[in-house]
């Protein structure tokens, strides 16, 4: 079926509102041939200065106000004056219609990668996604960000800036603790959240109230009381706990931190994606854009740029480099994906011992099913072949505080394999990079201490002062002391209290 | 489907309030760096911003992470030369963090590297004058017809149809409809009950003349109420606004330097640095302001800024000469119910002998009286003179009158300060 070639588009560099709605009505014809399915785009032209102001707001289109992202503001202005740093291309945002940001500075070049890789990459993982689908509720998350920006803004006229500030500070210390990762949350509209806000209020503070009663209950069950644990189950999501249980917070307190909550879900699933949901968009505008080039809609110049900007975007400097700062996701991404589609095109013996499943299967469906099933963990687990191992030369090193010396455990051979992949995966397993701390105990009866616990994984210890910061912080929530013990095999090893004037660590003897 | 949203002209401060909520929690900081600037820059520099800079460890937002130890293993990418069971010797300093995106310094725990931004012109001269304050910023004079403002003030009966203001219009027809037509409807509603139990009736029985005037009645009660008219021209309200005067405030500020030969550059120079801050410092209180210099060696002379700091003259001194220049000026060009005056007065103490008594009555008699400030340093790292001996007298018993020495340019800036320290009410 040999077209005719069609003529270019544009030739120039400069961009006008009729070239960027004819590359994006000619890039969503070639995303539909290939099955992507996404949310309305929304494509919204924005100044360098929007675009800082867009950064420091941590992705977020509307948000509360709060000194850190004016810090972030600040910092991010100062690198990008001094030319440290420049911008990214886009932000897209996970929103249904899906807001994708395009800088006026761009040429049409430039404008037309973005819309690839925003409005149609990251658009359609995030709609596909399993994560996504389940944690977060495209359509109203806009709706709850005007909800929560005026709520804050109410509350800082009721109660001062300082008050509401020292809340979400606090908050803010705790977000990552601030996540369900098993439940999964009924979305519900911004109208709805208003509606339910005021009975809420009411009902947690009754609720509250009933747990922390002071009257004894008749009866000589007291005995069998002191014994139960509060809570029955340790809690991962410490600043659910800490809405629904703290016993000194105001209503509006409560409120503040379910927003703070609310948001870190919201970014939940990005955080596990990253890898993925680049790679996806990379792979997808590489595709899109070469797709067009072989339509004759774009011309050789436009190619030579894009592919100069993408083989940037894509390139992974090696550990030895003075500019590696970690495995780019966006190099690993796109090349697992393209290295998915070589598989299921030309496999080799190797991916057929490797991957029976899907070597020489259909390269779109064995790619749509692997971006809507996994996240970067699993996905890396799952999908990254030898040969890619051998490409990037990964190698691991094991770091031990009892060895004298760093040993290297695997590298790019055939034994190695398995081992590459099992820990590369781990790496992007957030439960094994954040510290796994946990509500362990109430003390109801007594001085209504809270007690954390934090299991250590291969012995590794918290950073103390920040550790202690961060109880402080908690403490501030909690009012009352705050404890937290690391346990490492079932052996305390550390304690820290944080009481009402002094923040101190324990190191337990135990050895 | 998509839509392309042109959003380039909507506000590209959305930042501001974030920016202006870390400046302030990290005021402390800020003003450190600005005090230390001051100090160490030349004065004619400051109308440019500076950079701050905040300890890391301040500025951290704690999250709970790992911190060193354990066991922890690391893919990296770009193997060389490295085979399975090579060991290698731990760098110095640990190896970093652990896992991805982690590169950012702030999560490793000991970022070192300080917190640096810049601040603009603007922030920096508020962090610099913050708790200062002008003493006697009170006289204002209205000025003719050269500023008015338009101001509400409240509703009236009759105006321009532009103004009209179309709700309390309507609220007020509402009110006359109703008060108009009240006992009418309410005699409307009798009649129709009694219309209607009438016509219940059995016909025989039912009082017929009754039920004529009733149907004859009901009609023109309702033909009554209907000609009550929807909205009449007394219903019309408008909205009233008035011109109110805006008090714009002047200020004159006169800067008074002894030239003579005991006058060296450095000296001159201290003082010009002390002028500008006076000056850069009344400028964000008033909205207009001149300045009025007069030098002075035994003769004073009202000069241009240029010829007031860098001409060269010799002499004796007679500092009266200048005093009495600047009360000439004042009543002939500066009526002190007009202008806010300042005057800030540089010398290193040296005068004519007997002229420091006049000096003393000049200011207690004319000056002082019109004045809202006068300050006086002297430049002079040795001990004081006549001059000064004489003001100290003048010091003691008048408010608004303030001396201080410098003896180096590091002094100048705190000495400035103290000069116009809120003091507590």
């Amino acid at each position: 079926m040999a077209k005719d070639k069609r003529s270019p588009i544009s030739t120039g560099s400069e961009w006008t509102f009729e070239l960027i709605n004819e590359y994006d009505r000619e890039i969503a014809l070639s995303a539909e041939k290939f099955q992507l399915d996404t949310y309305p785009n929304q494509i919204e032209i924005i100044s360098a200065e929007q675009m800082l102001d867009a950064y420091s707001s941590v992705g977020m289109p509307v948000g509360y106000s709060h000194w850190s992202y004016g810090k972030r503001f600040v910092s991010n202005e100062q690198q990008y004056r001094r030319g440290h740093m420049g911008l990214a291309y886009e932000i897209v945002i996970n929103s249904n219609p899906c807001i994708a940001y395009l800088m006026e500075e761009n040429t049409i070049t430039m404008q037309a990668l973005v819309i690839a890789h925003a409005c149609y990459g990251h658009n359609s993982f995030f709609k596909n996604n399993y994560l996504f689908k389940t944690w977060t509720d495209a359509s109203s998350i806009i709706d709850y960000l005007v909800f929560a920006k005026n709520y804050i803004i109410h509350c800082e006229e009721r109660y001062g800036v300082e008050e509401v500030e020292n809340i979400i500070d606090s908050c803010h210390a705790l977000m990552n603790y601030g996540v369900d990762r098993y439940k999964r949350p009924y979305p519900i509209s911004a109208e709805e959240e208003r509606r339910r806000q005021k009975e809420r209020e009411e009902y947690l503070q009754k609720q509250v109230n009933e747990l922390w009663r002071t009257i004894p209950k008749l009866g000589d069950k007291d005995e069998e009381i002191e014994e139960a644990r509060f809570p029955s189950e340790p809690q991962e999501n410490i600043l659910y706990f800490i809405e629904k249980n703290a016993p000194l917070l105001e209503p509006w307190q409560r409120e503040v931190v379910r927003i703070v909550r609310k948001i870190a879900q919201y970014f939940y699933p990005q955080r596990q994606t990253q890898v993925m949901n680049e790679g996806w968009a990379t792979f997808w505008h590489y595709t899109l854009l070469n797709d067009l080039y072989d339509q004759g809609l774009v011309t050789d110049g436009f190619m030579l740029e894009f592919l100069q900007s993408h083989t940037s975007v894509v390139y992974q400097p090696p550990f030895d480099s003075k500019f590696y700062s970690g495995i780019n996701p966006y190099a690993l991404g796109f090349n697992m994906m393209q290295d998915i589609r070589r598989i299921c095109e030309n496999p080799t013996d190797e991916d057929k011992k490797w991957f029976p499943d899907f070597a020489g299967a259909n390269w779109l469906e064995t790619l749509h099913f692997a971006m809507e099933n996994f996240k970067d963990e699993s996905f890396v687990q799952q999908f990254l072949s030898p040969k890619m191992i051998r490409d990037f030369k990964f190698f691991s090193i094991q770091d031990d505080d009892l060895e004298r010396e760093l040993e290297i455990t695997a590298i790019h051979d055939d034994p190695g394999y398995r081992g590459i992949r099992e820990k590369l995966s781990q790496q992007y397993n957030l439960s094994m990079n954040e510290p796994n701390i946990q509500v362990f105990n109430v003390n109801i009866r007594g001085d209504r201490s809270l007690m954390l616990r934090h299991t250590r994984h291969d012995r590794k210890p918290l950073a103390k002062e920040n550790a202690m910061e961060v109880l402080k912080h908690l403490r501030n929530l909690w009012k009352f002391d705050v404890h937290l013990e690391s346990v490492d095999d079932e052996e305390i090893r550390e304690t820290y209290h944080c009481r009402e004037d002094v923040t101190e660590l324990n190191e337990e003897d135990n050895n | 489907m998509s839509y392309i949203v042109d959003r380039r002209l909507n506000g590209k401060n959305k930042s501001t309030v974030n920016r202006q909520r870390f400046l302030k929690r990290y005021r402390k900081h800020i003003k450190k760096a600005v005090n230390e600037a001051v100090t160490k820059r030349s004065i004619t520099d400051l109308e440019s911003g500076e950079s701050v800079s905040i300890p890391k460890r301040d500025i951290s937002e704690p999250i709970f992470h790992h911190g060193q130890g354990g066991k922890r293993e690391m893919v990296h990418p770009g193997n060389k030369e490295f085979i399975t069971g090579d060991t290698i010797p731990r760098p110095p300093g640990g190896q970093g963090g652990g896992g991805p995106g982690e590169g950012d310094p702030s999560d490793s725990g000991e970022g070192v590297d300080d917190f640096v931004f810049q601040i603009s012109q603007d922030e920096f001269l508020d962090f610099l004058f913050d708790e200062l304050e002008l003493p006697n910023l009170i006289k204002r004079q209205l000025q003719g017809i050269e500023s008015f403002k338009y101001v509400r003030a409240g509703i009236v009966n009759e105006g321009t149809p532009s103004k009209l203001n179309v709700v309390r219009s309507m609220r007020q027809a509402y009110g006359r409809r109703i008060a108009l037509t009240g006992s009418m409807r309410k005699r409307l509603k009798n009649y129709k009950e009694e219309r209607d139990k009438l016509e219940e009736q059995d016909s025989v029985l039912r009082d017929k003349e009754r039920l004529n005037f009733l149907l004859e009645e009901i009609p023109k009660l309702e033909r009554r109420i209907k000609k009550v008219p929807f909205i009449d021209t007394f219903d019309l309200r408008y909205n009233h606004h008035v011109k109110q005067p805006q008090p714009t405030s002047k200020a004159v500020m006169f800067c008074l330097m002894d030239v003579s030969g005991s006058m060296n550059q450095a000296m001159k120079d201290m003082a010009k640095r002390f002028f500008i801050l006076l000056y850069m410092f009344l400028k964000r209180n008033y909205e207009k302001i001149e300045v009025v210099f007069i030098r002075h060696h035994t003769s004073a002379k009202e000069v241009d800024e240029e010829e007031f700091f860098y001409s060269r003259e010799t002499g004796g001194t007679i500092v009266s000469s200048a005093l009495k220049m600047m009360r000439d000026i004042m009543e002939e060009r500066y009526p002190p119910e007009e202008w806010n005056i300042y005057s800030a007065q540089a010398s290193d103490g040296d005068n004519w002998n007997d002229d420091s008594p006049t000096c003393k009555k000049i200011l207690v008699d004319d000056i002082l009286p019109k004045c809202q400030y006068y300050a006086y340093i002297e430049i002079n790292p040795r001990r004081h003179q006549a001059l000064w001996r004489e003001y100290e007298t003048i010091d003691a018993v008048c408010e608004h009158f303030a001396m201080q020495q410098i003896s180096d340019p590091s002094d100048i800036f705190p000495v400035f300060r103290e000069l116009f320290q809120k003091k507590p009410a």
